[in-house]
Parts: C-alpha cells; sequence; structure tokens
C-alpha cells in the first residue's frame, strides 16, 4: 500500500480493508463507552460497522479480576461487513486481567495497546500471573506487536491543573485511550466532544476534563514517535441513502412504535425490568409523546397480563422478557392465544436455563416460542436477523399481530440486543399499513365475538361499543357466540380453528429466499436469528474460494414461509448452525422429513466465521 | 365516561343470556344480584362497563353479566384490569375475585394494584374455602380448619384480607355480606362512587364446602351482637337493642354496656372512616366469637377512604407533558435519530 502524506518517516499510513479492535479493561473502566463512541465516529465516519459487547452480569465486578473483564469488539471497514470480526488486530487492555483474558482473541503479529499502569504487581497478581511475571517485559508476547502507554500517569499530567480528586481524574482514562485511536485511524474527534458536551451537561469540570484527556491521547499519538504506522480505513460503498447508527434494542423499541403508528393504535407496553431486554423499556418511555404508556409491572406474570388487558381494551399490548421471564409469562400466552387479541411478545434471549448466563447470548428458546404451552396453543413466531432487522421484525409482529388477532412471538438475543450496525432508516411513507380488524359498529343483530373472516381471523370489538357487549375468556368458548361450551366436537373444532388461523398466516409473508448460492448447491446451510452475519460471512469467503455452498436464513419460523421445504429439499446436504443443542434442525426434520443436520454451539458467544466455514468444508467433505 | 338519565336500565338489562350456574343455595347469587341491581344507579351505559375475573366459582360472575367482560386466569384479574385501565380510563372497571384467587396465587398483583390506586372496583367474595377445586382450605381459613387437605386441621395462619388492603395503602376499605341485601348494596354504591381502588370483601357463603362459615355474623339470633355496622360520624353503636357500644382505651378497643348506666352515646368511638389510624384499629377486629366469653364484634361498612391520585391520571399526564414538550410524536423524526451521515 502507497504510504501517504506521512508526517515524518516514521509515521506512515495504512490503508486498511477492514479493521476489528476489541477494548477490554474493568467493568468500571468505560470500556461500553469507548467502543460505542468509536462506533459511532466511524459509523458517522461512512465505514460499515459490526459491533459486540460483552460484559460480566455484575455491575462492578471485582476489580482486576478476570471475572470483571469487559469488553467491546468492534468491527469497523470500507467493505460490507456482517459480524464485529471473529479474532481482532488491535487488543487494548487496560490491565493484565483484560489482556489475560482476551490474548486469545488476537491474530498473531498484531497489535498489542497496554495501559502498563495496569500491570503493576497487584494487578499481575489479581490477572494470576504466576509470581509476578509481567508478561509485558517478560518476552512471551514476542509474537505480537506491543505498545506499552502509562495512560494513568498521562491522564493523571493531563488534568493536573483541575481541581478533580485522583479517583475522577483516573474514571477519563477512557478518553486518552479513545483519542490515542482516534490519532491511530484518522478519526475526527469532533462527534465525541459533542457527546461528551451532552452526557456532561451541567458539569463544566467534567466536560473540560474529559475533552483535555481525549486530546491528550491524541496529541500522544501525534507527537511520540514511538509508533510507525497509522491507519486508514476507507469510507465503505454501501448503498447510497441517510443512515444512522442503530442497535439491536432500540430498533426493536422504534419499529413497535412506528408499527403502532402506522396502526392508528396506541402503544400499550408491560414489562418487568431483567437483562437484556430492559433496554427496550428504557427507549420506550422515553417516548410517551407517541402515546406510548410505558408499564413497569409487579412481575412478569402482570407485565404479560396488563399488556393483555390493554389489548381487550384497544391499545397494542406488548412485553418483553429473556429466558426465565418468559417462563412465566407461559400461561398467559396460552391466555391470549385462546382469547385471540393481539400481544407481541419479545424474547431477548440469554444464556440458560434457569437464570443462566444473562449478559450472554444463546438461541435456546426456540422450541419454548414454538411449543412451549399447555394445550395446543399454536402461536407465530418470527426472528430478526441483526440489529437494524430488528426494525422490521418489530414492525411484522405488530402487523401479525393485529390483522391476525393472535399473540406473536419476536426472537432476539443477547447479541442482535447490544449489538450496533449502521440503518439505512426507512422514510414514514416507505412503511406499510397495519390494518386492525376493529368493529365499531353493529353490523346485524346476530354479530357475535368468534365469527371469522376468510383469514379466519374474528373482529376486534374494543368495550365501550354500543351494543357489542360480550364476555371472553380462558375457557373453551362456542364457536361463534365464545360462550363457555364442553362440547367434544366444538373443542375439536376450535382447536383445528386457531391452528387454522396460525397456519394461514403463511399467506401474507414473504416468500423464504436463498441469500446465497444456488438452489442446487451440494450443501445448504440453515440459519435463523443472530446467526446470520457471520454463515453470510463464511458462505462468501468459501463461495469465493469455490465452494458449492448456498445459505438460507428464516426470519419466519412459525408458519415457516410456504415454499421453505421445496427449497430445502433441493440440496444435497443441509446444516443447521444455532446457539443451542438443536431445535430449528428438529422443526425442519419434523416438519419437511429432510436430513437436515445440526451444528451447535452453547458458550454464550456467537459463531465465529471461521467455525461456520471449517463445519462446512466437513460438511462437504463427508 | 357519559350518564344516561333517559331510558334508565333495569337490573334486568345486566344479565346475559347465560344459565347461571353455581350450586343452589350458594352466597354467589345474592351478590350477583345486589350488583345487578345497583348498575343501573351508576348512570353508564352497557358498554361502557367491564368486569374481569380471575379463576375460582366467584370469576364465573362475567358471563352472567351483560356488560363487556373477561373471565381470565387464576389471581391475575387485578393486572389484566390494570392494562384495560390504562389503555382506556373512561371504562367502569371491576374485579371478581375470591379468596384463592386475590390472596394466594394473585396475593402480589392485588397488592400492587392497591398501592397504584387505579380507579375500579374489587369485589373480593370471602367465602374461606377453595370451592371450584372441591373444598380445600384457603388463606383466609381459621387456624385448625378441617378441610380435604388439612385433615388434621389447618397449622396456617389466615390472612385478615382488610388490614393487609390497609398495609398497601389501599384507598377505600369495606366489608359486606352477601346475607344482608340492603347493606350490600349500599356499601357497592359507596365502592362505586370512590375515585380510586375500592376493595370491597364480601363474606359470601359456600353451603357445599364451608357452610356456616359466616353464621355468628349472618344468622338472626346472633348477628346482632356479633357485628357491627360502620356509619361515618355516628357512634359505634351495636347489639340486639341498641345496648352496646365500642370505645377506645388508648388503642384498645373496649365492648361497652349501655344499657348499665355507666356509659352514654357521647361516650362512644364516632366513626371516621378517614381516620388511618382508628380503621386500622376496626380492621384488627377480628376475633372469632366464642359462646363463652365476650368478644369484639365484627365490623362491617365502609372501614377506610382517602383521596390519592389514581395511577391512570398521573400516566395521561405524563404523556400531555410529553407532547407539550416534545410536541406529537413525528415518526420521521424518531427513525432519523440524532446522528445521520449521507452516503452518496
Amino acid at each position: 500500500m502507497e504510504p501517504t502524506n506521512s508526517k515524518t518517516a516514521l509515521q506512515a499510513k495504512e490503508e486498511r480493508k477492514d479493521v476489528t479492535i476489541l477494548f477490554a479493561g474493568d467493568s468500571g473502566d468505560g470500556i461500553q463507552l469507548t467502543g460505542s463512541q468509536f462506533s459511532n465516529t466511524s459509523a458517522l465516519f461512512g465505514n460499515d460497522i459490526s459491533t459486540f459487547p460483552n460484559f460480566p452480569a455484575e455491575i462492578r465486578a471485582p476489580q482486576g479480576t478476570i471475572a470483571g473483564v469487559s469488553g467491546f469488539q468492534l468491527n469497523f471497514g470500507s467493505v460490507e461487513l456482517f459480524t464485529p470480526g471473529d479474532l481482532c488486530d488491535v487488543l487494548v487492555v487496560m490491565n493484565a486481567a483484560a489482556l489475560k483474558a482476551n490474548l486469545h482473541n488476537l491474530k498473531l503479529g498484531r497489535t498489542i495497546i497496554a495501559n502498563s499502569a495496569g500491570f503493576d504487581k497487584r494487578n499481575l497478581s489479581l490477572a494470576g500471573y504466576i509470581d509476578g511475571n509481567n508478561p509485558l517485559s517478560d518476552g512471551s508476547l514476542g509474537k505480537y506487536r506491543v505498545i506499552e502507554i502509562d495512560i494513568t500517569k498521562l491522564t493523571r499530567e493531563a488534568l493536573k491543573e483541575t481541581s478533580l480528586g485522583t479517583k475522577e481524574k483516573d474514571r477519563s482514562k477512557n478518553m486518552f485511550v479513545l483519542g490515542f485511536l482516534y490519532w491511530m485511524y484518522n478519526r475526527k474527534m469532533e462527534p465525541t466532544e459533542r457527546f461528551i458536551q451532552e452526557k456532561f451537561a451541567g458539569h463544566p469540570e467534567l466536560i473540560e476534563a474529559n475533552i483535555a484527556v481525549l486530546k491528550a491521547g491524541y496529541h500522544y499519538g501525534d507527537t511520540s514517535e514511538t509508533f510507525t504506522t497509522r491507519y486508514e480505513v476507507k469510507p465503505a460503498p454501501l448503498p447510497s441513502g441517510v443512515y444512522r447508527n442503530i442497535m439491536g434494542n432500540q430498533a426493536i423499541a422504534i419499529g413497535l412504535i412506528a408499527a403502532c403508528q402506522k396502526a392508528g393504535l396506541s402503544l400499550f407496553y408491560g414489562s418487568y425490568p431483567i437483562t437484556p431486554a430492559s433496554d427496550i423499556l428504557h427507549e420506550l418511555a422515553r417516548h410517551k409523546n407517541f402515546n406510548v404508556r410505558s408499564f413497569q409491572a409487579e412481575d412478569e406474570i402482570a407485565a404479560i397480563t396488563s399488556a393483555i388487558g390493554a389489548s381487550f381494551a384497544g391499545n397494542v399490548g406488548i412485553t418483553a422478557s429473556s429466558g426465565p421471564g418468559i417462563a412465566l409469562k407461559g400461561e398467559a400466552l396460552g391466555l391470549a392465544c385462546m382469547l385471540e387479541l393481539p400481544l407481541v411478545i419479545i424474547n431477548v434471549q440469554r444464556g440458560g436455563p434457569s437464570t443462566g448466563l444473562p449478559t450472554k447470548t444463546e438461541q435456546a428458546d426456540l422450541l419454548q416460542a414454538v411449543y412451549g404451552r399447555n394445550g395446543e396453543a399454536p402461536i407465530p413466531v418470527i426472528a430478526p436477523s441483526s440489529p437494524r432487522d430488528c426494525f422490521s421484525m418489530a414492525f411484522e409482529a405488530v402487523r401479525i399481530a393485529v390483522e391476525h388477532m393472535t399473540p406473536v412471538f419476536l426472537l432476539s438475543d443477547g447479541y442482535l440486543a447490544n449489538g450496533a450496525e449502521p440503518w439505512r432508516f426507512p422514510k414514514s411513507t416507505d412503511l406499510g399499513t397495519i390494518k386492525a380488524p376493529i368493529r365499531k359498529q353493529n353490523p346485524k343483530d346476530d354479530w357475535q365475538p368468534y365469527t371469522r373472516d376468510e383469514r379466519g381471523v374474528r373482529e376486534w370489538v374494543l368495550p365501550g361499543t354500543e351494543g357489542m357487549e360480550h364476555r371472553i375468556g380462558g375457557l373453551e368458548k362456542e364457536d361463534g357466540s365464545g360462550n363457555i361450551s364442553y362440547d367434544p366436537e366444538n373443542h375439536q373444532k376450535m382447536v383445528d380453528l386457531r391452528a387454522d388461523k396460525v397456519a394461514r398466516i403463511a399467506d401474507f409473508i414473504p416468500a423464504q429466499e436463498v441469500d446465497q448460492g444456488e438452489s442446487s448447491a451440494a450443501l445448504c446451510i440453515l440459519s435463523w436469528g443472530s446467526t446470520y452475519g457471520a454463515i453470510k460471512t463464511a458462505v462468501r469467503e468459501l463461495r469465493a474460494e469455490g465452494q458449492d455452498v448456498a445459505h438460507i436464513h428464516l426470519r419466519y419460523l412459525n408458519p415457516f414461509p410456504k415454499n421453505t421445504g421445496q427449497l430445502l429439499r433441493s440440496f444435497g446436504k443441509i446444516m443447521v448452525p444455532e446457539l443451542n443443542k438443536g431445535q430449528l434442525v428438529k422443526m425442519v426434520r419434523s416438519e419437511f422429513l429432510v436430513d437436515a443436520k445440526p451444528l451447535t454451539k452453547v458458550k454464550g458467544l456467537p459463531f465465529t466465521a471461521t467455525e461456520i466455514k471449517e463445519s462446512a468444508l466437513k460438511a462437504l467433505q463427508s | 365516561m357519559s350518564t344516561n338519565t333517559e331510558n334508565k336500565l333495569t337490573a334486568k338489562d345486566f344479565s346475559s343470556d347465560q344459565d347461571v350456574r353455581w350450586c343452589p343455595g350458594c352466597g354467589d347469587y345474592s351478590i350477583l344480584k345486589q350488583v345487578q341491581t345497583i348498575l343501573p344507579e351508576l348512570g353508564l351505559k352497557r358498554e361502557e362497563i367491564v368486569f374481569i375475573s380471575g379463576i375460582g366459582c366467584s370469576s364465573r360472575f362475567p358471563y352472567y353479566l351483560n356488560t363487556f367482560g373477561m373471565h381470565s386466569i387464576h389471581g391475575r384479574a387485578p393486572s389484566i384490569a390494570s392494562g384495560l385501565k390504562v389503555a382506556n380510563p373512561n371504562l367502569s372497571v371491576w374485579v371478581i375475585t375470591g379468596d384463592g384467587d386475590a390472596l394466594s396465587i394473585g396475593g402480589n398483583h392485588l397488592i400492587h394494584l392497591l398501592r397504584r390506586n387505579f380507579d375500579m372496583n374489587v369485589l373480593l367474595f370471602n367465602n374461606e374455602i377453595y370451592g371450584l377445586t372441591k373444598g380445600q382450605y384457603s388463606p383466609t381459613s381459621p387456624e385448625g380448619k378441617v378441610t380435604k387437605s388439612t385433615p388434621m386441621g389447618s397449622v396456617d395462619h389466615p390472612f385478615n384480607p382488610l388490614a393487609l388492603a390497609a398495609g398497601a395503602d389501599s384507598t377505600f376499605i369495606a366489608r359486606a355480606m352477601d346475607r344482608d341485601p340492603v347493606h350490600l348494596r349500599e356499601i357497592l354504591l359507596e365502592a362505586s362512587r370512590h375515585k380510586g381502588t375500592s376493595l370491597l370483601e364480601i363474606y359470601q357463603n359456600c353451603n357445599v364446602f364451608n357452610d356456616g362459615a359466616f353464621s355468628p355474623f349472618t344468622d338472626k339470633q346472633s348477628k346482632a351482637d356479633n357485628t357491627i355496622f360502620l356509619e361515618h360520624g355516628k357512634p359505634c353503636v351495636y347489639g340486639k337493642d341498641g345496648n352496646k357500644g365500642l370505645k377506645l382505651d388508648g388503642a384498645q378497643p373496649v365492648v361497652v354496656d349501655l344499657s348499665s348506666g355507666d356509659n352514654s352515646l357521647e361516650d362512644l368511638w364516632v366513626h371516621d372512616k378517614y381516620d388511618r389510624f382508628k380503621s386500622g384499629v376496626l380492621m384488627r377486629c377480628f376475633d372469632t366469637p366464642m359462646p363463652d366469653r365476650e368478644s369484639l364484634p365484627r365490623p362491617f361498612g365502609v372501614f377506610y377512604q382517602e383521596d390519592r391520585p389514581c395511577y391512570e391520571d398521573l400516566l395521561q399526564e405524563q404523556i400531555q407533558v410529553s407532547v407539550q414538550r416534545k410536541g406529537q410524536g413525528d415518526l420521521d423524526k424518531l427513525l432519523k435519530g440524532t446522528n445521520t451521515w449521507e452516503i452518496a
């Protein structure tokens, strides 16, 4: 690569297609903020980005220990990106524990930026380096390029004129790192300066301190001659348009609001705080001017049942939770199914069972969503494939719930919830309309609450509608009238009608497409949910290497798109990678009688593209 | 809510076409009749009224009323009603529940409903037994109660539902009984007029699994001496000939004999339903009447009432303030966010 405009011979500028940086430090080091600031700045610059925050469940785990290490992985590039990167090019470590926990994630020969103050005797011992051996000086990092900076000291130095205490000064050392990286990758500091001004509004001394340290980090890169190279990552050739950065949970919240606006209905959100779903509640609670009624309920059961009550009255009732919280909602899901009212249930999946791994990602609740209720209680299930797709699928969830008078499951996960990427957001006029089957006037004297239209959908008659008083409930109801019925023939009929209504939603969703490859390929990789990016990347590389591989990604899981079976039967082999013990694979085997094989992983971490590639090659050879 | 003065509805207008299917002789019949009788007094249209119930014998109630209704799942009626009221604050909402539904499986929802103070009415049918599951003890069954699940007698200490409601800062706390329809109607009307969550406990006889649980308070012979009917601003008098009264000795309620000449009406405790402390003392008048010793009478009527803002009104206010501050939600602005960039 041609070095451009180098300031000195020592400071060459190299161009890179994409770079993965992993920021790691104590959970109190401001790692998430540093990572998200670098992401936003890179996105504003025009790079494609994909991020993956990885943090402990404890708010402040013991300082200096491996358990307390928080990480933020960011992949940014001048090409289209679909994952936060398998291994990183730059590993930023604020202490010894962060290095120990993450060294295996760094490519050989690449760069470590280490805060040398985090490698004192105490930190080394907390991180478990035997006899206080310092990896920065004992030669064990010989395969990497190590840049040691005493960030703590330099930060304090930059703030020596201020009245802040040492503890407060040390809190801004993440800004030093950020400033240094901005220098290294030729980034402007303005977006972060603006962020600091907003975040610390009313605290001028903190604004001043953080900006001073940010600049100190930048200038340290500029003036110190330790470093030989600056890198340039040019804007990515993304489709033209206006972009913003979006995180999965935020996209869900905005998608829900947009859908309710398009349906002309108020949004009721009943929820109980739980990781990693709470950010949806936080986001929605900020938008009351969209007639959003957010209700923090006393428990998970009240969260969903309050949403059912709101739906009965004509709002779009929505609730969200994660693993154990979803388990608590099971009974109410059956009620919603029986009542045939709109309801959206979002499961931001996390590692299970029980409390499991609250901050780690997993896809092990698919069978629970599709089958996990007493009785025959079919519920449509859909799943977004990326943070920005969370918007579209949240919109879809509301559309299906309202137009088909049914509860709908939206299966997100921790990886999508906290991951971010650029989003070419739509205009409100580009969004489809949603037509609620609300009946406002009694059409005729023999109107009945469970009369169905040609799609098997009943009408939504809200309390307050004159002359249409009726009772609904969880007991089996007589076809049409909705009165209690224990008649055997009627029960058979009603179970069939409810199942049929959900099955017919397949007529109102898009046909399944093949994401990459030919429909006659030797191997089809079938995926769902957040694994999309890693698999897309892997299949792209495999195909570039001449392998006959195709990729199908399902966003609709119940019912499946109508052509799914036909598509799957056309492939030689089918591999189904999932972050569980094999759930979609069971469904497609039983539904379509195809010999699909599982590829499973339950480590609380997403697949890497490399893992998918290796398994695909093995499958092709077998 | 609009008031409807012309073509006043009658109790019959509130009966649905469904056959009532409680056991013959069940106390629920009386409660249904009294509710149907008072509903026309509310001046509302049928469609403006919603009854939400949980599970249990009492929870069949909504099916028998020609209003909107939902027979939901066990214990969850309060939270369903909460969502309903948030979504449409103009509805008149009634929660129908029992001692098992409200105080056992749904105990959490009940206390949170009370503290939030949604404007609705909770009718808690207390029969001190699980009827629908055929006779197990309930959270209000007295200690020692022999039932199918407690052949040696219950060792559970029972709830005092009204004291529980007070603990949850309920803004309207009252008690009535199935066997005194006139009083029940009066209290139902008072409950319905209260702005906030009104909790009305109704003693209801389960003549199949717990017959006579409340007979000391409901039977002709014993009622007068074992009960006191509270009236706001009136002295606490009771007894066959109005010959007994309640006095407060410090924080202790004391029974006095008005016929002995030692005490007159002026000496008695005057009921003040706005007095949190004294109403608490009345809620604790929870003795089981014994033939061999004098016990405190069981109070009926409105124990306590206070004015406190309702959740749904506060939420509506926040929505209005949010609209005032930020303007009516602009979807394009929301989609756009605060930081955008353009790729040509």
